[in-house]
């Protein structure tokens, strides 16, 4: 483990980078239970956080040791600060309304079933194995949010409204999953992630369809992209981990 | 790792028989009709070079919570029959799929009122079609969605339209 530094540096960028997507979105999902329009959605959205958080730590686990420092993926989880988060700033953008959480939902949901459609024949055998069982599950979040973009895209003024808003508002986000850097790329060298273009053309196709369908205009591009993925967040991270991390870090091992 | 490419294992010795007859008898918490065996995430019943028993269990869904519990169960269960010491790992590859139910396991989720996955996951058919979701009451094909996600991440809520009433089906992943 010690003999690769190089490769384990972006490596371990990579790993924290799709971990910490799962585990930022699965707690933005979680403020939801209880508070969702109906039954149904509080269970369709408190399922896919479970499936996110599940990702995560399987990730996160896997981060962990690739560090080679001991750290768990609850000490991964909790115990780091704002900086260190290397999520995409895509999924830490407020919920909004129904609406608003699901728009964000599908780009996710798309971003992550195209990447880890690729991800499943990665030359690294662990993200290979997490990604082909991350994929199953991935399937049925697209399905269940494309079909409410589409059902609210395309069903009153009111929700066409609201969630072409949405769109509009959480477009400018999506260009950081496609924008590689020196991680991609090395990552990407080594076969070990998929060309991040490769992956950008197959989500505009699926995304395309679903907004066609939901009778929603396709937001335009805009050259400013974030940088999440490089812990560089917006202002609502730290709120965010303020409160997933406050109980753990107030009662230190407490175990029940 | 030993990984079994199909749940079938044909056991090498007369205690691996006696494990995997012990873990027949491990129930799943949420479904407490199926056995882990049933569930096909027993992955590998052997014996380490140490002597030592090695279960492989693979996770149903990544954040299932019955995991948890279904590990320690599965380790209790063997420590209980005698078997010391146990090891319980993690197979995530290949990843676990709902063809691995067992035919006995299907029979035991209609009988609780769980319709079974309705086709094979490996199977092109649903791409032409959709499923076929059998109502497990009065076994009549005519039955609707009422939502992509039940009471877990493994099952879905449906209606049927036949006998009226509402059931869970066990998602095809």
């Amino acid at each position: 483990m010690s003999a690769v530094p190089q490769a384990s540096g972006s490596r371990l960028r990579y790993v924290l980078r799709l971990g910490d997507a799962s585990l930022v979105l699965a707690q933005r999902l979680g403020e939801w239970i209880g508070h969702a329009p109906a039954l149904e959605e509080d269970l369709g959205l408190a399922n896919t956080a479970l499936d996110l958080l599940g990702q995560a730590r399987m990730l996160l686990a896997y981060a962990g040791e690739i560090e080679g420092k001991g750290r768990s993926e609850d000490d991964l989880a909790f115990l780091r600060g704002e900086r260190e988060f290397l999520n995409p700033t895509l999924v830490e953008q407020p919920n909004g309304d129904f609406g608003q959480s699901i728009v964000r939902q599908l780009l996710v949901d798309a971003w992550q079933l195209e990447l880890y459609e690729r991800l499943a024949h990665s030359s690294d055998a662990r993200l290979a194995a997490i990604a082909a069982k991350a994929v199953k599950e991935t399937r049925y979040h697209f399905r269940y949010s494309a079909g409410w973009v589409v059902r609210l895209g395309d069903g009153t003024p009111e929700s066409h409204e609201r969630v072409q808003r949405a769109l509009e508002l959480l477009w400018p986000y999506t260009r950081e999953l496609f924008d590689a850097d020196e991680v991609d790329a090395e990552m990407a060298r080594e076969l070990a992630a998929p060309q991040l273009a490769d992956v950008q053309d197959a989500w505009n196709a699926r995304i395309d369809a679903v907004l066609a369908e939901a009778t929603l205009p396709r937001p335009a591009e805009r050259p400013f992209s974030w940088y999440g993925k490089r812990g560089e967040h917006g202002e609502h991270l730290g709120h965010v981990l303020a409160e997933m991390q406050y109980l753990h870090r107030a009662h230190p091992g407490a175990t029940w | 790792m030993n990984v079994a490419a199909t749940p079938a294992h044909v056991p090498a010795s007369a205690a691996l028989q006696q494990a995997w007859a012990v873990l027949a008898r491990v129930m799943d918490p949420e479904i407490p009709v199926l056995s882990v065996v049933d569930l096909g995430i027993v992955r590998f019943v052997e014996h380490d070079a140490d002597g030592a028993l090695r279960v492989g269990l693979s996770p149903t869904y990544s954040g299932c919570p019955a995991m948890e519990v279904i590990r320690a169960s599965v380790a209790g269960a063997l420590r209980d029959a005698g078997f010391a010491p146990v090891a319980v790992v993690d197979v995530l590859s290949p990843p676990w799929t709902s063809d691995w139910i067992s035919e006995e396991g299907r029979r035991k989720l209609r009988e609780y009122g769980i319709a079974p996955p309705a086709e094979a996951v490996a199977s092109p058919r649903h791409l032409v079609r959709p499923l076929l979701v059998a109502c497990p009451r009065c076994a009549s094909h005519a039955t609707e969605k009422l939502s992509e996600f039940g009471s877990t991440p493994c099952k879905a809520l449906y209606r049927c339209t036949s006998c009226l009433e509402p059931f869970d089906y066990f998602k095809c992943i």
